[in-house]
């Protein structure tokens, strides 16, 4: 997005916005009842014992959690720095988001106990599942880009029929169906084996649409001023086309990859030991569920927000190559 | 359509009764042409008359649907199995440049040699160099096309043609897409060309060009050939109505 170069009035400064602001927080805090909260806690000299206060109570902790809230928007609106605003909103929801858990009293020393098994067999398993079945996902979409370009009926409704089907099927069936449905026909299968044929084939088949879009994207005077040299189809393919495709690649395949590492929390239900399933089978024993459901949340968020750095670093890699 | 091969020595391009259409649009009709070595020859015409569907048809851009295209002695068809060899000897130039962005000017003129006929790296380099030296621009080997203006740009692209020392080249408007002052770098190295004996066929708008290096001059109109003759009669002494109107409009400037 292009900014403006105008700015318009910075909307926390209107006394009509933040009245309103101010009227609907403090409706949603009413109707939630606050007064048992920290909030009615902290009032208990004034107001008496929060669960005798009644409506006066919840009046009077509804508006002080308004007052506080919308202070508190007032404040951020006043940093000058825009780094420093995202820095401060973020720690806000993120203290906000652990408080919350919090609250569950989960059994730290439960969790310390086993957060290093979960990280060496649960992460390490989801990486490694994930990133094999990315590159083969990646092969495959290649070729079925390809097909779905080409004039070869046999080759378009194979990777049509291909990706009407591995789109249209939840990947949850699909790893049943590959788990199950290979011992069938005389081929048992391992847990993992089957878990990474079914992430490739489920995301090769969404990827096959996202390579098709890169290579269509390419002037077609590309493919022209490479076919008068004389060069063959799938050299332009491989020294022309691919290359300049790939930076408007990356980013959806990256997109894909997140999605990839989380989904591959359901191969768990065919027994790998990845993070999910460690998550639910270590608290099973002695019932904190919570404290290893909450653990694994927070690697795979970790494990994402690497990603997601590793991603906008490519981005901006190949950004710059562009504007050589 | 019958694979025959000539091997005549006159014309290098011979066209037969070439007609071509898009869908039910008849874009070329009838066209008859022949294009001896070494001839120099602009086709000129309003927008739309098909000059470009035209020289695209020489290296097979563009399919025919009746008639015949002999390129060198191979026939043009649908199911021809050495259209890369035909097409590694023709070479063309767009009116949009079409270089290679994520490779150096280098790079863009060595993959034709190194990929097509398997010279070895270094002999590229050198031919390379050589080509770029001719166009004027050997000090920009390093850049990538984004780099360059645009009158740089459409010498790479003569000079990434002529690396793979092509018998015929065809410029398809090669100066309509650049800037007014750098039409004339680019006309001043296809005036080079010509005088170094190159084969060429040139679609172009640029009437002094014509007049100076053309060797016949071709004019179209709504797909077929009006008109072709030397340049100093087209230009002194035009036959037709439609290329009297053309002329009118274009040289008034």
């Amino acid at each position: 997005m292009i900014q403006d170069t105008v700015t318009e009035d910075i909307i926390m400064r209107k006394p009509k916005f933040i009245a309103f602001l101010f009227t609907t927080i403090f409706i949603c805090f009413f109707i939630f009842d606050p007064s048992q909260s920290i909030v009615g806690h902290l009032l208990e000299p004034a107001l008496g014992d929060p669960e005798k206060s009644g409506f006066y109570g919840r009046c009077v902790t509804a508006s002080m959690s308004a007052v506080l809230l919308v202070l508190n928007l007032l404040a951020i609106s006043w940093i000058p720095n825009f780094r420093l605003q995202v820095i401060t909103v973020w720690l806000q929801l993120l203290i906000l988001f652990l408080s919350f858990f919090y609250s569950f009293d989960l059994s730290f020393e439960f969790i310390r106990s086993k957060i290093w098994f979960m990280v060496t067999q649960g992460i390490f398993t989801t990486l490694y599942v994930s990133a094999i079945s990315i590159v083969i996902a990646s092969f495959i979409a290649i070729i079925g880009a390809v097909a779905k370009m080409s004039s070869n009926g046999f080759a378009y409704a194979i990777a049509s029929f291909y990706t009407s089907f591995f789109r249209g099927l939840p990947l949850l069936m699909q790893v049943y169906l590959i788990y199950l449905g290979f011992p069938q026909i005389g081929y048992v299968i391992d847990a993992v084996p089957a878990g990474i044929i079914a992430l490739s084939l489920c995301y090769g088949a969404y990827m096959t649409e996202i390579f098709r879009a890169g290579i269509m994207s390419i002037d077609h005077g590309q493919w022209e001023g490479s076919r008068a040299l004389g060069f063959k189809f799938g050299l332009i393919m491989r020294k022309i086309i691919l290359p300049q495709s790939i930076p408007l690649i990356i980013p959806p395949t990256g997109n894909q990859f997140i999605a990839m590492l989380k989904d591959s929390s359901l191969v768990s239900v065919i027994g790998v030991w990845e993070l999910m399933f460690l998550a639910r089978t270590l608290g099973n024993k002695t019932f904190n569920h919570m404290e290893m459901l909450i653990t694994a949340a927070m690697l795979y968020w970790m494990m994402t927000m690497v990603l997601e750095l590793i991603q906008s670093r490519i981005e901006r890699k190949y950004k710059k190559q562009q504007s050589r | 359509m019958s694979e025959t091969k000539h091997h005549t020595k006159g014309p290098i391009i011979s066209i037969r009764q070439m007609n071509k259409y898009y869908g039910d649009f008849h874009a070329l009709t009838d066209i008859n042409l022949e294009i001896s070595i070494g001839e120099r020859m602009v086709i000129c015409g309003p927008s739309g008359s098909g000059k470009s569907t035209l020289i695209r048809c020489l290296n097979r851009l563009e399919a025919h649907q009746s008639g015949s295209v002999n390129i060198n002695g191979v026939e043009l068809h649908q199911r021809m199995k050495d259209i890369d060899k035909v097409r590694s000897e023709v070479g063309m130039v767009f009116q949009h440049f079409n270089l290679f962005p994520h490779m150096t000017v280098l790079e863009n003129c060595t993959a034709g040699p190194m990929w097509v006929n398997k010279v070895p790296p270094e002999d590229a380099h050198n031919i390379a160099m050589k080509y770029l030296e001719r166009v004027n621009i050997p000090e920009q080997a390093d850049k990538y096309p984004a780099q360059l203006s645009g009158g740089q740009q459409q010498r790479v692209a003569i000079a990434r043609s002529l690396c793979m020392h092509p018998k015929v080249m065809l410029f398809d408007e090669p100066t309509s897409a650049l800037d007014p002052e750098m039409v004339s770098e680019v006309l001043d190295t296809m005036t080079d060309l010509a005088q170094s004996g190159m084969t060429m066929i040139v679609v172009t708008h640029e009437m002094g060009f014509a007049k100076k290096v053309a060797d016949r001059v071709v004019f179209m109109d709504e797909g077929r050939i009006v008109e072709s003759n030397e340049p100093i009669a087209f230009f002194e002494n035009p036959q037709s109505d439609r290329t009297k109107k053309f002329l009118s409009q274009v040289l008034v400037h």
